[in-house]
């Protein structure tokens, strides 16, 4: 890990979220809007994962600890909440677009809406 | 009683929780036990909402530490800042308690009969509980993070609630328009709050309050936060998906997720005042809620005009009049640097638009009731087909008209009280946007006679000779708004006085949310 910038997370979080965010607004599948949106979550877990990493860090298990800086942990029990949160959703939209294919027969954003105006 | 009243910030939450996970077991046994367990806990509930207000009216912000020794004790010994789960319910909280508590059992006691003829009833019932789980959870606690997870469990059950009658396709798209903008809209809240987290390691709302220094990433965060609750909240820009998702949504559900986008505009308060307060360039943001708040307003009554869906011309309704609030808490929050015009006008704007936040969930609710009891009973939406049925539904036409007079602003109603308040104090702001508020006041008035002359009024249609008056449990439903709204209509300064000040003072005192935090720790 030395070699690596430290902000280099960071970026690839950047990233992932602009990919993401140029996905959800350009693409007209259901499909892969779900997978837009599964990026971004990737992206935002990502950015909070990498918050919590210091440079040499150990975990903070209090029995025989090693010399070194601890690890605060909230940001990885932020973003193992978020996971979780997000699996949940995602199978919500999931389920939904298989309920939308089976009444219109299309997975195209604007052949399968119904309601305009 | 004092135990009761020390624990209810939590047992708010946690009974609709844990009552969530009851319902399908009990009802496996018996439908009626299931149902009188739904209205028991939300009617309990609702008794400890009122007892937590009248405790908070008299000794100030209530604190609640999970797991400590006590439960004022927000920083174990050792500590300088808060490291537990705290919830803290001050007058603005509990405020959107109190209508939550009325919508939620209203919309329940409705609902029992309204879909009495669907299949998977108890798995709606725990999507119900959990969806007011959710939104207790967001006015009550005191962290960031938190708000995250309980404004996700909201939008997550309001979600399968929209589409919860899988029969039709346009339920489906509904549902799955709230799930995207739901999803996109809490993805950029968490990413607000990793950058708030990043540079001052807290999440806690009220410690973060003292510490915020308005740099650059906290720019941005603001910018998240306040996108995306103005798109949980439906306004103009971000709007698309309000009228498709209430629409198809069962009324009671409707009514509830009416209150769920104030429960976000709540949020964006908490946010814009309690958060940001005094280090935030309030003149800009506060214009940034005005216009978004006219916008709202004027846009979504000129879309209302031409629907002739029903549900979804109340939809674009409860767009417009939810830019009343965002107009009068924007005119507060532009002038909350200025002493002298916060006295004068700013606070009246203020309590003008959280009071109409109360009046809107009644009298919005109340509308897609009504609207829920006519497709009850008629099968469709379409206000074309529809004629004569105030003869056969003479109830439901009477609350019809209450809630309609309320939301055009007809004296002496409730809308009317907290409308004029919004025009005289922002007249003095600006008189345009006072009048374009009339206005838009007057055009909601003209479609609302639309729509009741469209489905209440003339002959008997010979295709409606079998509708009867709404079931008994609509009715009770209906009629708990109806009361309300009578109620704050013939008591409107004792609202003001009791509950809508006290809200309006705890948006203006950064302060005092932060002591209820850091107090213990000098």
């Amino acid at each position: 890990m030395e070699h690596i910038p430290l902000n280099f997370p960071f970026l690839a979080a950047a990233l992932l979220v602009g990919i993401s965010f140029y996905i959800i607004i350009f693409k007209k599948n259901l499909i892969k809007l779900i997978m837009g949106i599964a990026m971004l979550a990737s992206g935002v877990n990502l950015f909070l994962v990498s918050l919590g990493y210091r440079a040499g860090g150990v975990a903070p298990i209090y029995t025989d600890v090693p010399e070194g800086p601890m690890v605060l942990s909230v940001p990885q029990a932020l973003t193992l909440t978020s996971i979780v949160i997000n699996v949940a959703v995602l199978a919500l939209m999931l389920t939904m677009v298989i309920r939308i294919y089976r009444h219109t027969g299309s997975l195209d954003s604007e052949k399968s809406r119904k309601m305009k105006g | 009683m004092d135990t009761l009243i020390t624990h209810s910030s939590i047992l708010i939450i946690a009974i609709p929780l844990l009552t969530a996970f009851l319902t399908p077991l009990i009802g496996m046994a018996s439908k009626k036990a299931r149902n009188t367990l739904l209205i028991v806990s939300l009617a309990f509930v609702a008794f400890l909402v009122f007892a937590l207000a009248r405790d908070i009216s008299i000794n100030g912000i209530h604190i609640y530490t999970l797991g400590a020794a006590s439960p004022d004790l927000t920083a174990p010994k050792g500590f300088i800042v808060p490291v537990r789960i705290i919830l803290e319910v001050d007058g603005m909280s509990i405020l959107m308690g109190i209508i939550w508590s009325i919508v939620s059992l209203a919309a329940a006691i409705f609902s029992l009969s309204h879909i009495a003829s669907e299949t998977g009833q108890n798995r709606f019932y725990t999507l119900l509980l959990l969806m007011v789980t959710g939104g207790f959870g967001m006015m009550f606690t005191g962290d960031l993070f938190n708000l995250f997870v309980f404004l996700e469990i909201a939008s997550i059950s309001g979600a399968a609630l929209i589409a919860f009658r899988t029969k039709f396709a346009d339920t489906q798209e509904g549902g799955f328009k709230y799930i995207v903008v739901s999803a996109i809209a809490s993805l950029m809240v968490l990413f607000a709050i990793g950058l708030l987290y990043a540079q001052y390691n807290l999440l806690n709302i009220g410690a973060l309050a003292q510490a915020i220094q308005y740099t650059t990433p906290d720019k941005i965060a603001l910018a998240l936060l306040v996108i995306a609750f103005a798109m949980k909240l439906g306004a103009i820009p971000l709007h698309m998906w309000v009228p498709d998702s209430y629409a198809v949504a069962p009324a009671g559900i409707s009514a509830m997720l009416v209150v769920s986008s104030q429960v976000s505009m709540y949020a964006l308060f908490r946010v814009c005042f309690t958060l940001f307060g005094v280090t935030l360039n309030m003149y800009t943001v506060g214009w940034i809620v005005i216009i978004l708040g006219m916008l709202s307003m004027f846009i979504g009554v000129t879309m209302a005009i031409p629907q002739t869906d029903i549900k979804r011309l109340m939809s674009y309704h409860a767009i417009s009049q939810s830019g009343y609030m965002l107009l009068g808490v924007g005119v507060g929050l532009a002038v909350l640097g200025d002493p002298n015009a916060l006295a004068t006008y700013g606070r009246e704007a203020m309590s003008g638009g959280i009071f109409h936040i109360i009046n809107h969930a009644m009298y919005k609710g109340l509308l897609f009731l009504t609207a829920g009891a006519l497709f009850y009973r008629v099968g469709h939406r379409d206000l074309n087909r529809m004629g004569g049925l105030g003869h056969k539904m003479k109830l439901t036409s009477i609350f019809f008209i209450i809630g309609a007079l309320s939301i055009a602003g007809i004296p002496p109603f409730n809308g009317f009280a907290s409308k004029f308040m919004i025009y005289e104090s922002v007249y003095q702001f600006n008189p345009i946007l006072s009048a374009i508020a009339m206005l838009v006041s007057l055009i909601t008035l003209a479609s609302f006679v639309k729509a009741f002359q469209s489905a209440f009024t003339g002959p008997p249609l010979p295709e409606y000779k079998e509708v009867k008056e709404a079931p008994k449990s609509m009715l009770i439903g209906m009629g708990i708004l109806a009361a309300a709204i009578v109620f704050f209509s013939v008591f409107p300064g004792l609202i003001v006085h009791h509950i809508v000040d006290p809200a309006t003072n705890a948006l203006i005192n950064q302060g005092a949310y932060v002591n209820g935090i850091m107090g213990g720790t000098p």
